[in-house]
């Protein structure tokens, strides 16, 4: 929730199933916090793979403007986003002028998305931000080379039967997201600052493998996941401003 | 904004979309007549020279359009799944799996075609239709007749390249007489030259129409319109219906009008064979956001303008899956500066491994020399399952906001 453009008056962060009840339940909560009212916002802009169908909406934008708006609020010298998002992967060129001008998305399938780490998580039985810490303690990188999901599940489980580390193969799941999305930016082209968005940019172990294979750094903040939302108010306020009213 | 045109009920006969639309009809009541005469008909592959059955006064059924039009009504997975059964790997090209499908079953209620005596194929167009055309061969015991054009690693087409092809295309014409009884005519094949050079240069001008802003079609209308192209060139009435086409669009130019029933908020080229068993979800995501597809390289493509046999051959050497790199994308790049296009769609498709495989750095290619954005969803022809909504309209609206905001909007 952002006010008068500047400032962020309200945060909240929910992982949520499917529909817009999480959304909703979301708006309520940060309204609450804050103290206000639905009359007290004038602009609700929706943003994600849910946009469409969240009602309270006044607009929708899809989270690849929403992230490029986030990141450039906060570090605008940024000109290459890379997303790592739940559902997909993205990597962002934004040009001189600060304006998002070309963008990939990853094809085929859910491989170097968050979804691919949360089921990585899921069966090594831990929650997904532990697999930083862990990952941190290898020595040696297990090799994942599976794309789809299911069989790199499979590979995991079949590398641990054969007395590889559960360390060195978290580290490999990480360096087979970063050797994905490494393909989308080198596709697009690298132009530094690079900025890392999306819940994956609190991996290290990602954000570390990606350094490597793009031969960069990259940059990141503890607020990496909420880039998408706070563009989604940027643009909000924005169009608030194009009409002229403005609450008191 | 341009005015909508409404549709008409019953359609207008003399409407250049009757027309075509009776034409790639007729063309399976066509070949079932012939069939019923008792005539030999074949199948044949969607760049195999046109001409030379034309000429023979053959009857022939494209089963890629067969194919398209099956999935476009919903048939395709079912198709599909009937090959995967029989061992076919669902890697192969969906146009593919469907047709070896109906020439097992012979019967599918989208949309029959007679079975054929002999098989035309031709591989300038992709090298999964000389294994496609080789089982459908065996499986029905009928002969097949090939001709060899491999990809052009060069930009232009070199003489021995013709020479190489011409020899072929003679060849087809021999084994055509002999196992038919028809003959080859110069009187004959000069008349479908005719008819192909003026089928040609109308759809040429029509589509160049887009130059117009507003753009006086949609270019979805192009997606329908090129199976008449692919199939009918050489015939009088296509000749005669593409120059009706052009002259509808020049009206719609003067007054104004748009097959595009929306305002042309964004100019687009699209890239790729149309994703059939999705053209709703397709089209609508971008008319729902003021997106004309102004263009796609059919546009250049069927524009098979020569006039003589060696130009036909050289014709057919250079179509779009079977020139380079460089070729292709200047011709790609003509039409994006002819046509005002703002933005690039690739369609990924997972059938067509050669057309989506040189996508990616043609794209990018493309993209840098025009300064416009490129976008690539994932999709197929004819199968599917290989699309996801969700994931193409994320992928739209964010090419509409980039082609936005490039216009200070946003
Ligand atoms: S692979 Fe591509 S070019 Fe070949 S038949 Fe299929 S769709 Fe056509």
């Amino acid at each position: 929730m952002l006010e008068d453009g500047e400032r962020i008056i309200g945060t909240e962060l929910l992982v949520a199933g499917i529909g817009t009840v999480g959304a909703e339940k979301i708006m309520e909560t940060v309204l609450k916090k804050a103290d206000l009212s639905c009359d007290d916002i004038d602009f609700v802009m929706a943003t994600g793979y849910g946009r469409r169908n969240f009602d309270p909406a006044h607009g929708e934008l899809s989270e690849l403007s929403c992230h490029a708006k986030g990141v450039l609020f906060t570090n605008p010298q940024v000109r290459t986003i890379i997303d790592i998002g739940g559902q997909d992967a993205k990597v962002l060129r934004i040009n001189d002028e600060g304006i998002l001008e070309n963008f990939m998305m990853n094809d085929k399938c859910a491989a170097g998305t968050g979804r691919f780490l949360d089921v990585m998580a899921h069966i090594l039985q831990m929650p997904v931000n532990e697999l930083e810490k862990r990952a941190e303690l290898s020595g040696n990188p297990a090799k994942i080379s599976s794309t789809c999901t299911v069989f790199a599940e499979s590979e995991v489980i079949s590398q641990l039967a054969t007395g590889e580390t559960v360390e060195n193969v978290i580290a490999g799941i990480c360096n087979s997201v970063a050797s994905r999305v490494a393909g989308l930016a080198k596709r697009i082209g690298i132009k530094e600052e690079v900025f890392m968005s999306g819940g994956v940019a609190q991996n290290g172990g990602v954000r570390q493998a990606l350094e490597k294979e793009l031969k960069v750094p990259i940059k990141w903040s503890e607020t990496s996941q909420m880039m998408g939302a706070l563009g989604a108010a940027i643009s909000a306020y924005e169009q608030v401003k194009k009409r002229g009213v403005l609450n008191e | 904004m341009s005015n909508e045109v409404k549709k008409k009920s019953p359609p207008d006969p003399n409407s250049a979309k009757f027309k075509l639309g009776k034409i790639a009809t007729d063309a399976y009541v066509d070949a079932q007549a012939a069939k019923d005469r008792g005539e030999m008909i074949g199948w044949c592959s969607s760049n195999f020279p046109v001409e030379i059955p034309e000429t023979l006064g053959l009857a022939v059924c494209y089963p890629e359009n067969q194919a398209a039009g099956i999935a476009a009504r919903g048939g395709g997975e079912r198709l599909c799944n009937i090959s995967e059964d029989d061992g076919y790997s669902n890697d192969i090209c969906a146009y593919a799996r469907i047709n070896l499908a109906y020439a097992k079953i012979k019967d599918t209620p989208e949309q029959n075609m007679p079975q054929p005596d002999f098989l035309l194929c031709c591989n300038n167009i992709c090298n999964c239709m000389i294994k496609w055309y080789e089982n459908l061969a065996k499986n029905l015991n009928i002969p097949m007749i090939i001709i060899d054009i491999p990809f052009n690693p060069d930009y232009e087409v070199s003489d021995a390249q013709v020479a190489y092809v011409k020899a072929q295309f003679l060849e087809a014409i021999k084994q055509l007489e002999e196992l038919t009884g028809k003959k080859w005519t110069e009187e004959k094949f000069q008349e479908v030259m005719e008819y192909s050079g003026r089928t040609s240069r109308a759809w040429l001008a029509a589509t160049s129409e887009a130059k117009h802003t507003p753009s006086p079609f949609n270019g979805f209308d192009l997606l329908n319109h090129m199976a008449v192209m692919v199939t009918a060139r050489g015939k009088k009435e296509a000749a005669e219906a593409m120059e009706v086409l052009h002259k509808e669009y020049l009206e719609n130019v003067e007054t104004g009008n748009s097959t595009f029933r929306a305002e042309e908020k964004h100019r687009i080229m699209f890239e790729g064979i149309a994703c059939w068993p999705y053209l709703r979800a397709t089209s609508t995501g971008l008319k729902s956001r003021g997106i004309n597809m102004v263009t796609t390289i059919y546009a250049d493509a069927f524009g098979f303008i020569y006039d003589d046999f060696d130009g036909m051959v050289k014709a057919y050497c250079n179509v779009p899956n079977a020139m380079n790199l460089e070729h292709a994308r200047d011709k790609r790049v003509k039409l994006i500066k002819d046509n005002h296009v703002e933005g690039l769609l690739v369609h990924t498709n997972r059938s067509c491994k050669l057309w989506s495989g040189f996508m990616a750095e043609m794209s990018r290619q493309i993209s840098e020399e025009c300064e416009i954005p490129h976008v690539a969803f994932d999709g197929d022809q004819a199968d599917p399952r290989n699309f996801s909504e969700a994931q193409y309209e994320t992928r739209v609206q964010g090419l509409t906001e980039i082609m936005e905001s490039k216009k200070g909007g946003c």
